[in-house]
């Protein structure tokens, strides 16, 4: 209970930071941080609640960015046909929407495909995707643009009452925006697990033959939760084309899906506030030491960071939190009944 | 003829290095299950190491390869004690995710020592191509293709005929019993994580002088090394040597045949295609190495 009250006020703090917090450098970090660690919530939806390790998260991030990019910019391209297709430029909204469909679509059929295998194999398979991306992005001139990049893209707009659709070029706009979307997909996950295709999902992950063996349809789960983890890393990166405006195929790096796992281990995988935990964190440190530090200081300090979580808090800041306040509340007489060793 | 003559030799000498390195990970993988992410970081190591002694030291360029090498095998070993003995009992996940840490410190790292701008490993070898009927060769590639065949014959005689050999197969098959059999499997943990990133480091050498060290070379070879691995089956040496110059063959004919702007992909495609269709490799034998 205590925990959905925290989250509530969290999300009024963070809703309310606009108001207060008027300088538009600050609000950009604010959004791009908002908008990883809803990438991040997409990641531990497989990583966490599966314990798959997808190391192509990004994919699917850069498909929404591109393919939201591509449909409000409209695009011609020639693939073959006796003719080339073209799409005229769609409002934002219809661009976002189709970003998640198209996303959720490679997730099914990476998906699909990958869970044939696990581990090891699994691992590979999905930065193998990854990259894949990224050369058909940096190769495939006519539809991407290449290293030239997407520009210009159109902003994220709304419909408001009164005042039709309006562009949100305000940064507090575009804050508001990315903090609801990001406030669905955590209702969304938070539901998922909690339901009976989360507690599925659990069994596999916990003991894949014995939820095999009464009757989970593990393949089924997998693929319908890489859908769901694809189609919101896909809305991720559609936020991430309309807010940044430009997009180019450093999005499909593996240096952000890595970014991504640090934020969600760091923060507790297989916990819903893991991934917001991790994500402030690891989206403020860099604004935090971009004065005093080079980028590649930086990410020294990232890779030296997982390890460290890994060998002191290999559960993630979350669960490590929950434990210290439940030894300060006085326990329940049952419980401490333990037998001493 | 000629042109598919000049493009397998090319492809034979890049793929030379391609098994170096496919047999450094898949020995690392098959004997401790470790999904090694610091390999590519270790063969731009090795080249690193090349430049420093060659360019900057002056030392001789065949003692310079010899020496990368074996700061290659003192960096393995460093790694493997420091990371990798504290987390032995853990799952292959919690592994993974601390390489993923080593990889990223030590590719900045690089980039912090070196900075962003590519180096060029000068070699003591003439720059004109010598003609061989058909086809051409730079004599610096002839040399790299014959140090790799050295390599990979005495790389086999090790795990082949030696005591220290048989310790390492007898720990890849079954490690509780051959520590029954008194073999040191913690000291056969860090002397295979050793080796194979020695092979990586001195592929990286060898390569040094033929393309331009940048600090993040390592990441695109460290995934082919993986494509390589995969191509003939975990763990499988063997596997991996056919799987370096199989790997090396289809990016010199793709690029020269098909597209040479994906070059680079043909590796990813070979491992997609390679998962869906026949998930044990190519080239599985059944818990075997060597």
């Amino acid at each position: 209970m205590s925990a959905r009250l925290g989250g509530l006020l969290f999300l009024a703090l963070a809703a309310t930071l606009p108001l207060w917090l008027r300088e538009p450098y600050f609000l950009a970090i604010l959004t791009s941080t908002s908008i990883f660690i809803i990438a991040a919530i997409s990641l531990n939806l497989l990583l966490g609640f599966t314990g798959q390790l997808n190391l192509g998260q990004a994919a699917f991030f850069g498909i929404g960015a591109y393919t939201s990019a591509l449909l409000s910019l409209g695009f011609e391209v020639d693939i073959g046909l006796p003719s080339p297709v073209v799409v005229d430029p769609k409002p934002v909204w219809i661009a976002f929407v189709g970003a998640v469909l198209v996303s959720g679509l490679f997730g099914g059929l990476i998906g699909k495909l990958a869970f044939r295998v696990r581990g090891a194999y699994f691992v590979i398979v999905t930065i193998s995707f990854a990259e894949v991306m990224r050369m058909v992005a940096l190769n495939w001139v006519d539809l991407t643009e290449g290293p030239m990049a997407l520009n210009n893209i159109p902003p994220l707009s709304v419909w408001w009452p009164g005042a039709g659709v309006t562009a949100l070029v305000t940064k507090a706009h575009q804050d508001w925006l990315v903090l609801a979307v990001g406030a669905v997909c955590y209702f969304l996950v938070a539901r998922m697990v909690r339901s009976r295709m989360g507690r599925a999902l659990i069994a596999l992950r916990e003991n894949e033959p014995l939820a095999r063996s009464v009757g989970v349809r593990v393949t089924h789960y997998l693929v319908v939760a890489t859908v769901v983890s694809a189609a919101i890393a896909g809305a991720a990166g559609a936020l991430y084309a309309h807010c940044v405006r430009i997009v180019d195929p450093d999005v499909f790096l593996f240096i952000y899906t890595v970014t991504m796992v640090i934020m969600v281990v760091s923060g507790g995988k297989g916990t819903l506030a893991g991934p917001v935990v991790g994500g402030l964190i690891f989206g403020l440190m860099p604004q935090a030491l971009r004065g005093t530090a080079p980028p590649e200081v930086q990410w020294i300090i990232y890779g030296v960071g997982i390890i460290l979580i890994v060998f002191f808090l290999p559960r993630g800041i979350v669960p490590a939190v929950a434990d210290l306040a439940r030894l300060r509340l006085p326990r329940p007489r049952s419980r401490t009944a333990k037998v001493a060793p | 003829m000629d042109q598919i003559l000049q493009h397998g030799l090319n492809g034979v000498v890049l793929g030379g290095t391609y098994a170096l390195l496919g047999i450094g990970l898949t020995l690392i993988f098959g004997i401790m299950r470790v999904v090694n992410f610091t390999h590519g970081e270790l063969y731009a190591f090795g080249a690193y190491l090349a430049y420093l002694f060659v360019a900057l030291l002056h030392l001789d360029f065949f003692l310079s390869i010899a020496l990368a090498a074996l700061a290659g095998f003192a960096l393995g070993a460093l790694i493997e004690l420091l990371l990798l003995r504290p987390l032995r009992s853990n799952d292959i996940d919690t592994v993974m995710l601390v390489m993923i840490g080593a990889w990223i410190a030590l590719q900045n790292g690089e980039q912090f020592v070196w900075g962003g701008v590519a180096k060029l490993v000068p070699s003591p070898f003439a720059q004109e191509p010598l003609v061989i009927g058909p086809v051409s060769v730079l004599p610096l590639r002839l040399f790299v293709l014959g140090a790799t065949l050295v390599l990979l014959v005495g790389f086999y005689w090790l795990i082949d005929r030696t005591r220290l050999g048989m310790a390492m197969r007898a720990t890849f098959q079954d490690r509780d019993t051959a520590a029954l059999m008194g073999v040191d499997v913690r000291g056969i943990y860090t002397l295979t994580f050793a080796l194979g990133s020695a092979l990586a480091a001195i592929a990286g050498a060898l390569l040094g002088p033929i393309f331009l060290v940048n600090p993040t070379m390592g990441n695109l070879v460290g995934l082919k090394a993986f494509a390589i691995v995969i191509l003939g089956g975990l763990g499988n040496i063997t596997g991996a040597t056919i799987g370096g110059f199989v790997l090396a063959l289809v990016e010199e004919f793709g690029a020269g045949y098909l597209s040479s702007e994906y070059r680079d992909a043909f590796g990813f495609l070979v491992i997609i295609a390679v998962l869906a269709l026949r998930p044990q490799g190519l080239f599985a034998l059944k818990g075997r190495v060597g």
